[in-house]
């Protein structure tokens, strides 16, 4: 006879082991191809390559780009954090719902919480897989290291990925509400967000009243303090800071929005029909 | 009397106008075998969805193995499990590492055992290691039951789970659910069309139309009831709005 303390022993409210087992379900899928490991690292080394080539260009061009030859290259390889970190993570949850698996998933004892950590975790792990190679060619072919960014540059990470597995919390809830016509957000939002992110030029480029909307999205804050790193020599804990604050409130809001859309999708019957 | 694995009462679902499911009312006895017969769009799935907890009600309460689905489905959720022809396992991964994935997430010990022990009972111990897209439709049918089968659960829900199976495969499936029964005292509700499966293997019957539930009982005792000489024309009559109020009328 199973006790009610068997039961919260065998299914705690947060359970590490089932976050550990749904990252390795996922990385199963990823192993078990290697196109699409290869197609992790393809699209940020081919845009750090043309990226490389035109800031080679630009250096004797530009006295700013020669000031700080790294500005362009380190943004295009940040700007792949944000970017990978946000498909990463829509693509494994894409990735159950076209193997129409969402509901042995959520009969199980897992729950949303922690697939929403398998999912942060397996966009990690693809991120670096796709952007480490690329930031060590650059140091082959170029001979420039992201990493002279220091400290900073783990501070730049993780408050682009955060903000990527906010957007990527908002399109899964998205398609889980609204099915597989919401699917192109995955690809489409971030590309959207892109031009108030002020990857490649100071958010003081933009109209006045686009500042404020830029100043209040993490991106804006990381692209500003890199060029203060690689231009100025300066390391600006506040826009750091910053970043982190508002990481935190766009997190909330992305798992608000996709536990909000799971709801739905069992008022709806949408996690049995997944996939069609 | 046995104690109630599962109890629903009033329970309907409504989509937008559309009624699936319109207030309905019964109970499973622990250890039983029952079925939930009707024809398409009688509201089997969508019964079998909230029982799960993957569909909400619209009204009404359910409680499984004591607990109420609605408010506390995660206390119960590890000792239950399901098989669906709508669900399906990832292509590309292995029989092995899908049953490891379903394994771990249910908190189960010695999980390679666990694997061997149904592979041999299942008889799937030669594609363990192949990816599930390349199985055959039988094949992959008793995969997923290994699925629905590796937390030992107390409950079992299944639908369709002969489907698209063999007659001697399907025979062999339902040898495999009483064995289950008999030895767990395991609670089984399923969803079928097949009226010689649900003759063989169900004490109890829930005929639905129309989101309702329109007669229960034994499948003998139905038989009898309407005069007829198997489920498949107790099936035709009631979905053919028939039975017994025609006859009366008549």
């Amino acid at each position: 006879m199973t006790t009610a303390g068997d039961l919260r022993r065998s299914n705690p409210t947060f359970s590490l082991r089932r976050i550990g087992t749904l990252v390795l379900r996922y990385w199963y899928v990823l192993r078990g191809s290697w196109p699409r490991l290869v197609d992790l690292a393809y699209w940020p080394t081919l845009q750090m390559i043309v990226w490389g080539f035109m800031t080679q260009f630009l250096a004797t061009q530009t006295n700013y780009v020669a000031q700080a030859f790294g500005v362009l290259l380190s943004a295009a390889l940040l700007w792949d954090v944000l970017f990978r970190g946000q498909i990463a993570l829509s693509i494994s949850f894409l990735e159950d719902i076209w193997s129409r698996n969402l509901g042995h998933l959520f009969v199980s004892p897992l729950r949303p919480i922690e697939m929403l950590a398998a999912l942060m975790t397996m966009s990690l792990i693809r991120t670096l897989i796709g952007v480490v190679p690329a930031s060590l060619l650059a140091i082959a072919f170029f001979g420039f290291s992201v990493y002279s960014l220091g400290l900073t540059l783990v501070g730049f990470f993780f408050a682009l990925i955060m903000f990527g597995w906010a957007i990527g919390l908002m399109v899964c809830g998205l398609v889980l509400r609204h099915g597989m016509g919401a699917e192109s957000l995955a690809w489409a939002s971030m590309v959207a967000i892109m031009p108030l992110c002020a990857v490649y030029y100071p958010v003081d480029v933009l109209p006045v009243w686009l500042q404020y909307v830029a100043w209040a999205i993490p991106p804006a804050h990381v692209f500003e303090g890199m060029r203060a790193v690689l231009v100025h020599g300066t390391v600006r804990g506040d826009l750091l800071a910053w970043a982190f604050a508002l990481d935190a409130v766009f997190l909330a809001l992305g798992a608000a929005t996709f536990l909000y859309c799971f709801h739905g999708a069992r008022e709806r019957g949408r996690l049995l029909q997944s996939g069609e | 009397m046995s104690e109630a694995a599962i109890e629903v009462h009033a329970l309907e679902k409504r989509f937008g106008k559309v009624t699936a499911v319109a207030g309905i009312d019964f109970t499973v006895a622990t250890g039983s075998i029952v079925a939930l017969l009707g024809g398409n769009g009688a509201g089997k799935t969508t019964t079998l969805s909230m029982l799960l907890g993957l569909l909400l009600p619209s009204a009404g309460t359910i409680h499984v193995l004591g607990e109420d689905m609605l408010r506390h489905r995660h206390r119960v959720l590890p000792r239950m499990n399901f098989s669906s022809p709508y669900v399906d396992l990832p292509h590309r991964l292995t029989v092995r590492q899908n049953l490891r994935v379903y394994a771990s997430l249910y908190g189960m010990d010695r999980i390679p055992q666990r694997i061997g022990d149904l592979a041999a009972e299942l008889d799937i111990a030669t594609f363990l290691d192949r990816p599930v897209g390349q199985l055959s439709a039988g094949q992959k049918t008793r995969v997923a039951l290994a699925k629905s089968l590796i937390n030992q659960p107390d409950l079992l829900l299944l639908d369709e789970p002969t489907a698209s199976l063999d007659p001697d495969t399907a025979d062999w499936v339902r040898t495999l659910l009483e064995r289950y029964r008999a030895r767990r005292n395991a609670t089984i509700l399923l969803a079928s069309h097949n009226m010689g499966e649900v003759e063989r293997l169900a004490d109890d019957v829930l005929m639905l139309r129309g989101g309702k539930i329109v007669d229960q009982g034994a499948p003998a005792a139905l038989v009898e009831k309407y005069g007829r000489n198997s489920m498949e024309e107790v099936f035709l009559d009631i979905a053919r709005k028939q039975g017994l109020a025609a006859e009366e009328a008549a």
